[in-house]
Order: C-alpha cells, then structure tokens, then sequence
C-alpha cells in the first residue's frame, strides 16, 4: 500500500479566472428573460411570431386604415358595397362613434337638459375626486356631501320636475348615464345593506340568521338575470293595483339587492379573520353591540377586504349591462340599438367599432378601480400581516 | 351605606327587561318576524288580486300546454307540437351542454395563462397579462355580442364558406363538421373504453400499493394511455371499421349533412370561455404562488427533477388553494350562461322567456329558473366540496 502525504502548500498565485459575464444589457436580458432554455426558445419565437402577426393587424385596424370622417355608412363601405373605399378594405368605421357620442352618453335624454346631466357629473367628480385622494381634509363632510346630499342634488338635476327645471322621464334616459347611475345607486345602497346582511349571518338570533342565509344564498345560486326578471315582471305583481314602478327603479332595486348579497359575503369573511380577543376586549369594555361592531370590529373587517368589496364594484359596473335583456338602454344597450336597430351606419365594420368603442369605456372604469383598490389595499396594510 | 345600595350581597343583579339581552333578542326577532309575515301576507294578497284582474290563472298547469313555437338547438325530439315543459327541458340541456363546454375550454386557456404569468419567459408574461387585464375588465354581455355581431356576422355566406381541414366548413351559418356515423358492431368501441378505463384504474391501485411496499415505480400513465386508447382501436378493428364519416356537402342555399354548430353557441361558447378563463388564470396563479417557496426548495434537495417537484410537490398543494374559488368560477360561467337570451341561443332563460311571453306566468317561470339554477349551485358545490375533502391535507 502507498502512502500519500495529504499535506500540501500552495506556492504559486492561482490563475485569475475570466470575469464572470456582465449582468447587465440587452443581450443578456435577452438571454435571460427570453432564450434561457431551448423550450424556453421555442415559446418565445412562437410567442413573437404571434405578436407580429396580430399587432400590427389591430393597429392597422383601429388606426391606420380606419375611417375618421363622414356622415353615414358610405364613408365605411367599399366599392362593391356602394361606397368609394378599395375592395378587401377593413378598419374601424369611427365616424359612426363621433356621430353618436351624445346618443351613447344620455340616450335620448333632451338636446336642451344635457347640461343638467354634465352639471351633475362634475359634482360627481368635484365630490369623488377629494374623497378618493387620502391627503385632502374634511373626509367626513365629503363623505356626508358624496353619499347623503349628493343623490338628492342628482335625483334634481337628472329628474326635474321642480325649481323650473323641465321633467325628464326616465324612459328617455340612456348610455353612460343610465350605467353609472345604476352602478351608482348599486354601489351606495349595496355597501350598507352588505354589512347589515353580514352582521345578521353572524347573528346569534336565530330567526335573523336564518332570514339572512336564505336570502343571501338564493340571491347568489341565481343568474342576476333572474333578479332582474323578478325585478321587471313580478315586482308590478306585489304592489296594489293601479299604482306604478318606474322601470329603472325596478332595475335599480335588482342590481342592488342582488350585489348586497355577494357583499355580505365578503364582508363576513372579514368578520371571519378578526379573532375573538377583538370581540371580547369590547365586551370587556362595556360597550354595546352597535359600539362595539362600529369602532372595534367593522373599521378591521373592512381594512381587510377591500379588495373583495371593490371586486364587487368592478363586478356590479359589468353586471350593469344587463338590464339591457329586459330592455332598458345603458351604455351596451344603446350601442346595441345604434347598430342593430340603425340603418343609417348599416356598415360590416360598425358592429366591431361600436363594441371596441363601449368595452374600452367599460375597460377604463373598471381598470381604475382595480388600480385604485390595490393602492389602498397598500396604504391600509399596516403591516400586521405577514 | 353607599356601598350597600349599590351591590345587594350575594343576590345577582337583577336587570330592567329593558337592558336584559334576551328579552331584546326576544322581542326583535318578534316585530322581525311579525313585519315578515305582513310583508309577504300584504304582497301575496296583492298578487292575488293582481292576478284574477289580468285573468292569469295559477299553478304549474300550463306545463302540458301546446308550446307552438320552435327551438333551433335541441339535443331531446321537440316540436312546436311538444308541451311547455318539454320546451323548458330542452332549454336546460341547452344551459348544461354551453355551461359545460365552457368550462372544459376555460379551464384548460386559464391554466395555460395562470402559468404563463408565472413564467421566467418575459414575452409569455407580459402577453399573459394583457389577456387577464383586458379580458377580467369587460362586461361578458359585451363580448358575447362582440363575437356575435362583430365576428361571426362577418363570416362569408355558403357559397363563400371557408374551407378547413378534416372536410369541416365555416361560414356565416356557424360551423359544420363531419358527423360519424356508426353501424353494427359499435358497442365493442364503447366497450373497449370502458374496460380501457377500468383497467388503468386497477394498474393504477396495483402500482401505488407496490410503489407503498417495494418503492418500484411503474410508468402508470404511459400503461393508461395505452390502454384507453389502445383498446377502442382493437374493437374498432375487430369490428371491422364499423364507421363511415358523413361529410357537410355544398349545396345552393346552405351545407346539407354533417354536425352545425349554430354562431349562437359559437359566440356564447367563445365569450363566455374566453372571459371566465381570465379569472380562471388569476386563481391558478394565486394557488401557485401560495406555496411557499421552501417546498420546490424542499423538492429540489431531496433530487426530484423539476418537473417532478411541479408534479408532485407543487400541483398538489396548489390544488387545495385553487379549488375552492374554482368553484365558484364554474358557478358563475354557468349563471352567466343566462346571457344567452341575448343573443337567441335557446338556453333555460330564452325558452322561459318566450314561454312568459305567451302565457304571462311569470312567478311559476321564475320559480322554474330560480329551482333549475339553485340545484345546479347546490350540486356544483356539493360536488367540488367532496373533491375538495378529498384532496385537502390530510393531517396524521
């Protein structure tokens, strides 16, 4: 057996090694981010291939080859349809957007009462604008002017009927307006009645808890569809003969009792993750039910569900286009209606214009309250969790 | 003596009812109950009177009524011969089958994009998110009338129609594809399936119980495909090809022969796959990212290769935080499945629609829809609650 001596000195400088590649550049990024792996290769000239087939097509589409002016149907037609474009032509036809903005804002509200409706809209905006910026004072009076006196100034202005202003029944009513009051009203009534509904499954009386089960359960196994058919055909059947519903308060009354019950639960869920030592301190406390629920609990459930309440925001505001199956016209239905029901933009293109048109309002309401929700979702975290 | 008016020895205080907890709850839940009564007494009295005005007679009779109107889509013989409630079956097998193909196509887009934005590729997570952000941000109604009147209207007519492979058409009519058509000797197809399942599932058990004795692995899935697919093939050949494709032949006016499948369902099957899936996606990726780091870390030390690590250490897991709101994402896709009366595809709502038109019975059509989508959520969620216990830790 040989023996080896382990022992062993380094006596000379070890070669210096080549400096390890630079982390930074395109290249690299690339390298990284796009060609790390042979699969990973293969998904990304796939994934470009896709892009720069379909991108340039859509911009091409919206932009580059669309219509921007004109006057009726001809301006969007190609020649073997009757108007002056080269045949195979396709682009958006946006002069049929322009030509109806106002109709797809108020509907067929009066040219001369517009104002009434923009009027109220900056409110609207002058009240919510300082009411969602958490460095501006006096959020109560905002609070107070946004939810108690805001609707009763809106219900004036939209309504009329009183101070010389002009009646404007609802059924003239349409587009945008129509969404935002219903999801308006959705949002104001629902958020109250949700925590009522939350705190009543939560109850320890046995009749309210059952009450509330039932109604939150049966509201969500159903389609809001149902709600709403409930709403426009059974709703004339409960009240006594002779007196009438005005057919956006039924819808109304739809939207917000069928969103209530899916803000009970979320809320509950907020209820849920309190742990009990909250509820006992307050007992401990001497303060009542009312108090205790109002200072204690409700203001950390509703820190911590945000993002679930504003989810059902978002939800209502899309859910809002409903009411256009028991035929009412808000912002989808009068898009519909100028297309399907409007010979004067009867064009191929009109139907895709109109559509991109309405979901790229939809798209901007509810993005910014998603975008919104995760800020405050930040700002309120106060570190609690993990 | 102060001290003895307030605390009466050892006597436990006794409360005014009117601050005594019980005799609040007591009484709350009484005017409660007494304003319920009223209030349904009052509403019912109306309907009532409501109804014998407008000559509206109650009950579930008009059930048996002639329907004499007819449905373009029906799985069941129907014609405008059958009864009411006839119709009302067929729009429910209608809901299920759109409900249920949407729910297989969303959940297989919404994995694939769940995962996508989870991946190291840049490109694949940035277009992942375009898709989750524009699709999650538009109302479903718009999307199904998008496709519908902006796409599917666009298709050329019959004499123009697209031509795809596999001899299937696509024009303004919807989509026609080849129909099989079986003859005798069928039934060893279907029961080579059948027998090709039951034995991947008995292969399935012997291999666990060897892997649980021995740590032997045997290649389970490969021996599965094999079988389910191998067997049909055997009696399809032992049958002698009992099978002849019927091809959609060009004709004037229209495609005769064939399977159609109707733009409404096209528009409302697309719309409604392509918006639930961008929900779908969001709950795959919160369920992935909610297992924590250190189990892949875990994986990766004890040498399971990373697709192993995925398959074994990670899916699972992220299966017990994914399944709960998957459930209620089905729900939804079925509910919003409703929105077919948009567009006039026969589901449960279009057929009672019509139906509520012709007879006026609004509370017993109401009561169908509310009983039709009640049991659907209840056995949706009875069934994913069982799946879900199955699949929940299992704590020893």
């Amino acid at each position: 057996m040989q023996e080896h001596d382990l022992s062993w000195v380094r006596t000379e400088m070890a070669v210096a090694q080549a400096a390890p590649r630079s982390g930074a550049g395109p290249v690299v990024w690339a390298r990284t981010n796009l060609f790390a792996t042979p699969a990973d290769t293969i998904m990304s000239l796939f994934a470009l291939l896709l892009v720069v087939w379909f991108l340039p097509q859509i911009l091409n589409w919206l932009f580059f080859s669309a219509v921007w002016s004109g006057t009726d149907r001809l301006a969007c037609l190609t020649v073997d349809q009757g108007g002056e474009l080269p045949p195979g032509w396709s682009g958006a036809c946006w002069p049929f957007v322009l030509n109806r903005f106002g109709y797809f804002m108020f509907g067929r509200y009066p040219m001369d009462e517009r104002w009434r409706v923009i009027l109220c809209g900056v409110i609207f905006v002058a009240l919510l604008v300082p009411l969602l910026t958490p460095r501006i004072p006096f959020k109560r009076l905002n609070a107070i002017l946004f939810f108690g006196v805001f609707p009763f100034v809106a219900f004036l202005l939209l309504v009329g009927g009183y101070f010389g202003l002009e009646y404007v029944e609802t059924p003239l009513w349409g587009g945008l307006m129509v969404t935002l009051v219903l999801s308006y009203v959705g949002i104001v009534v629902s958020l109250p009645l949700g925590i009522v509904l939350a705190m009543g499954r939560r109850s320890k009386m046995p009749i309210v808890k059952l009450l509330s089960v039932i109604f939150i359960e049966t509201v969500r196994g159903v389609p809001l569809v149902t709600v709403l058919f409930m709403a426009a055909f059974m709703l004339p059947l409960f009240v006594p003969p002779g007196v009438s519903f005005d057919k956006l308060l039924r819808a109304l009354i739809g939207v917000a009792l069928f969103a209530s019950a899916y803000m009970a639960e979320v809320i509950r869920g907020g209820l849920q993750a309190i742990p009990k030592g909250q509820y006992e301190g307050a007992d401990s406390l001497g303060l009542g039910y009312w108090q205790k629920m109002g200072f204690i609990v409700m203001p950390q459930a509703l820190k911590l569900v945000v993002p679930g309440i504003v989810n059902t925001f978002i939800g209502l505001f899309k859910d809002t286009t409903l009411v256009l199956i028991i035929s009412m016209f808000d912002l989808l239905g009068v898009v519909k209606q100028s297309i399907s029901g409007d010979p004067t933009w009867a064009t191929p293109q009109t139907a895709k214009t109109g559509y991109i048109f309405a979901a790229a309002i939809f798209w901007v309401f509810c993005f910014g309250m998603s975008r919104y929700s995760q800020y405050m979702e930040r700002r309120l975290d106060t570190g609690h969790r993990k | 003596m102060a001290l003895n008016d307030t605390i009466d020895g050892d006597q436990p205080a006794r409360i005014s009812l009117l601050y005594d907890p019980k005799a609040r709850s007591y009484f709350f839940q009484a005017v409660l109950l007494l304003a319920l009564i009223l209030g349904v007494w009052w509403i019912v009295d109306n309907t009532i009177e409501n109804l014998t005005r407008s000559n509206i007679s109650t009950g579930f009779g008009f059930l048996n009524g002639r329907a004499g109107f007819d449905i373009s889509d029906q799985l069941i013989a129907y014609s405008s011969d059958s009864s009411y409630g006839r119709a009302l079956i067929v729009g429910v097998i209608n809901t299920a089958v759109v409900a249920l193909a949407g729910i297989f196509t969303a959940t297989i887009i919404g994995f694939i994009v769940g995962v996508g934005r989870l991946s190291k590729n840049w490109l694949i997570r940035k277009i992942s998110t375009v898709y989750v952000e524009v699709f999650r941000n538009i109302p479903p109604l718009l999307v199904i009338l998008f496709w519908y009147q902006g796409v599917l209207a666009l298709l050329p007519g019959v004499r123009d129609s697209y031509s795809l492979p596999f001899g299937s058409f696509l024009n303004v009519r919807g989509f026609y594809f080849p129909r099989f058509i079986w003859s005798d000797g069928a039934w060893l197809v279907v029961a080579g399936f059948v027998v090709g399942i039951a034995l991947s599932a008995f292969v399935a058990r012997r291999a666990h119980v060897r892997q649980m004795a021995t740590g032997q692995q045997f290649p389970v899935f490969l021996t599965s495909v094999g079988l389910i697919l191998g067997l049909p093939i055997l009696g399809l050949l032992l049958a002698g090809i009992p099978v002849s494709l019927e091809f959609p032949e060009k004709g004037t006016f229209n495609l005769t022969g064939g399977v159609n499948i109707k733009p409404e369902f096209l528009s409302l099957f697309l719309a409604l796959s392509f918006y639930t899936a961008s929900f779908i996606a969001e709950i795959v990726r919160a369920g992935i990212m909610g297992v924590s780091r250190g189990q892949s870390e875990a994986a990766a030390a004890l040498g399971l290769s990373s697709g192993q690590s995925l398959r074994l250490v990670v899916v699972p897991q992220a299966l017990r935080i994914i399944i709960p709101p998957l459930t209620s994402q089905y729900l939804n896709l079925t509910k919003n499945s409703s929105l077919a009366v948009a567009i006039g595809y026969p589901d449960l709502y279009a057929v009672g629609g019509t139906i509520l038109n012709q007879t006026g019975q609004a509370i017993e059509i109401v009561v169908v829809f509310m009983v039709v989508y009640l049991s659907i959520s209840l056995l949706t969620s009875l069934f994913m609650n069982w799946f879900n216990t199955r699949m929940a830790l299992k704590e020893r």
